[in-house]
């Protein structure tokens, strides 16, 4: 590895992965592949054991079981400065008393390569910051800062870049920049990029693939389009983007579609669309599929009709107005109505019914809920922090 | 140098926080209270000071207390009386090699204490703390009495042991809190970036706890050259520079030691104000870069 590049991205391969910190059980059993090249988002909530997996792959944190192989090499034993990967932090972590050039020349001086400055200015010149290259880093501001982490890690040419929610400290509009920049920063160099957000948004743009992360295991994996389109989980139909869950029986199983027994109405759901075909079923309809209706619509083959209903809350967003309705006997329904017209469609208070194509809808697989229970662990930062203070509280103890 | 002054130095050396800029009083009679009082307090603490620089240029004979005209030829000649020259190197050896040996000793066990879970972690910590609470009589005696009853002979190498004892208390108090306030991603970051262990303390480590061992260093040698109580029992025949002057007050202090002060205050303060200046420096130029 001395002295040379890797051609190009790596595969990661995690092979039945478990993580236990004393107390909780960060990851159980993960097996994923992530294939070279690829931009991989981990996505879920704090806590998820998103950051634990991307501790796990620089080789910060020891499995507790499993193998991890990058490009086919295992390296579950090796050290951090071994593994060809390198991490943006979410702290950037960012070496204060060098400046913004020592900080991008540090990982190819340790590895002896030839002609580190070089190098160095044209990264910083591919994330637009070789004019700042004689400045500390307290000097930047917080967007400057995060590229200039960037580039000390893609400078590498690692064969796997970790991405540790870089993007969390950055304002909008920034935010929306470095996605760009990240993704094109991504073409260029052809890397495997492993990103770890909450942000689903940010997941859903950048990234090629999305597994959506809970509990220290994946619930669902796919193309954004795909995850959105047809979540399979009821954590994954409401972390990604807004979703009406309704509960009920199946009443009839055909070839063709699922009827499901949704307060009283026949409501169906394709059949290739729906993961379970009996017992109690959950379905769903994303808010934007839905259409409002003053009048009670004809009943057509092919449409699903809820209702009637009354409004109990509208507001007007500009793009499109976002209805509350409460039908009896069913949670509040929201319906996102794009405003082809001027106002409103329907006032407060008026009475409607919701309609939506069967092809809209899904089913999902209703999991019993895991029993464990996982601690909150944020980010690469604190993680670390958590690890001082253990040793710190013993130091206490004692 | 004194210890306020190494303390001084210490916080320099660390980022200073922005000063706030204290109420312009205009009028009213608590502000001439404040001012007077002010003014006694520092009038009384500067007394000595000024007495010792002053002395320094005094035309003295046999003792140094009554004026007898201006000359430069204590400060000309301060090998004059060799005893003065002496004493000073003594304790210039003493304060480096203490100093540079506490330093060394005291930031290992400070980053040991933070970063590492061993055996008799605290009760390290609890015997770290002692030289600290014990009174400088009962330290002194008792190690000039254990030298004694080992058979070791008292001299210069007595009086470094000693002083690297108290001084490694202090060095692990200053250090142990910059370790601790030292983000961890940091080395995290070094070893992503293909640094061996020993390396990322070389490059990210050491210097960034940097600020906290000079601040340890400096009050370390201050302690050092000060001390004259731990000294006196395990000096021997040995003579430190406060040792010296001790002694030689009941005789008569040749005026060559109010030189030696003179020149040690002297020299502190302007290592106090050049780094308040340059930190100033810092600051502005960050200011404007930012």
């Amino acid at each position: 590895m001395a002295g040379s590049f890797d051609e190009s991205g790596a595969d990661l391969e995690l092979v039945g992965v478990t993580k236990r910190f004393p107390g909780f059980t960060a990851i159980e059993n993960l097996n994923l592949t992530i294939p070279a090249g690829s931009f991989f988002a981990l996505l879920g909530p704090s806590g998820c054991g998103k950051t634990t997996t991307l501790r796990l792959v620089a080789g910060l944190e020891a499995p507790t079981a499993g193998r991890i192989l990058i490009g086919g090499k295992e390296v579950t034993a090796t050290k951090p400065h071994q593994r060809p990967v390198n991490t943006v932090f979410q702290s950037y972590a960012l070496f204060p008393h060098m400046t913004v050039l020592a900080n991008v020349e540090f990982g190819l001086k340790r590895r002896g390569i030839a002609n580190a400055l070089a190098l160095a200015h044209e990264a910083l010149r591919l994330v637009e910051l070789d004019h700042v290259a004689s400045r500390r880093p307290s000097q930047l501001s917080g967007g400057q800062q995060q590229r200039v982490a960037l580039a000390r890690a893609v400078v590498n040419r690692p064969a796997l870049l970790l991405l540790d929610e870089p993007l969390g400290a950055l304002d909008l509009k920034l935010r929306r920049q470095m996605q760009l920049e990240l993704k094109s920063i991504q073409g260029e160099v052809g890397l495997t990029f492993l990103h770890v957000t909450h942000d689903q948004e940010e997941a859903m743009t950048m990234a090629d693939t999305v597994a959506v992360m809970n509990k220290g295991r994946i619930e669902q994996m796919g193309a954004p389009e795909e995850l959105y389109e047809l979540p399979r989980t009821t954590f994954v139909a409401n972390f990604l983007g807004q979703s009406n869950l309704f509960t009920g029986e199946v009443v009839e199983s055909g070839s063709d579609a699922v009827t499901v027994d949704i307060a009283g109405l026949g409501i169906k759901v394709p059949r290739e669309r729906a993961q379970r075909h009996a017992g109690e079923v959950t379905i769903g309809v994303r808010p934007e599929k839905l259409t409002l209706h003053t009048r009670k619509p004809d009943t057509a083959a092919g449409v699903n009709i809820l209702g009637p209903g009354v409004i109990i809350d509208a507001s007007f967003t500009g793009v499109s107005t976002q209805y509350l309705v409460q039908v009896p006997g069913l949670p509040v329904i929201t319906v996102f109505a794009q405003n082809m017209a001027f106002g409103p469609v329907a006032e407060q208070g008026a009475e409607v019914w919701v309609s939506w194509r069967v092809e809209h809808g899904f089913g999902l697989a209703d999991e019993p809920e895991p029993e464990a229970r996982f601690a909150a662990d944020d980010d690469t930062r604190t993680i670390a922090v958590q690890r001082r203070q253990r040793l710190e509280d013993e130091l206490d103890e004692a | 140098m004194t210890t306020q002054e190494a303390a001084v130095l210490g916080r320099a050396e660390e980022a200073p926080a922005p000063r706030r800029r204290p109420r312009s009083g205009r009028g009213g009679a608590g502000s001439w209270v404040v001012g007077a009082y002010s003014l006694l307090a520092l009038g009384i603490m500067m007394i000595p000071i000024v007495y010792t620089i002053v002395f320094s240029f005094n035309d003295a004979r046999r003792t140094n207390i009554v004026w007898r005209g201006f000359t430069l030829d204590n400060w000309l000649g301060i090998c004059d009386d060799p005893r003065v020259c002496e004493s000073f190197g003594n304790s210039i050896i003493v304060g480096v090699t203490a100093t540079i040996a506490a330093t060394i000793l005291g930031t290992m066990i400070a980053i040991a204490i933070v970063r590492y879970t061993f055996r008799m972690r605290t009760l390290v910590t609890v015997l770290l703390f002692l030289p600290m609470a014990t009174p400088e009589v009962v330290l002194g005696s008792g190690l000039g009495s254990q030298f004694v009853n080992m058979g070791v002979e008292r001299g210069l190498w007595t009086i470094i042991v000693a002083h690297i004892m108290f001084c490694i208390s202090f060095v692990v108090v200053t250090v142990r809190a910059r370790v601790a306030s030292l983000d961890p991603s940091l080395e995290e970051a070094g070893r992503d970036l293909y640094a061996s262990p020993g390396q990322v303390f070389w490059r990210v480590t050491l210097p960034l706890l940097m600020p906290g061992i000079l601040a340890a260093a400096l009050l370390c040698f201050a302690l050092s050259f000060d001390d004259f109580i731990i000294t006196n029992f395990v000096s021997g025949n040995a003579e430190t520079f406060p040792k010296f002057v001790y002694v030689a007050a009941s005789r008569g202090i040749p005026p060559q030691s109010n030189v030696i002060a003179s020149a040690v205050f002297f020299l502190a303060i302007i290592l106090v104000v050049v780094a308040q200046l340059s930190a100033g420096v810092r600051r502005r130029r960050l200011a404007k870069a930012g």
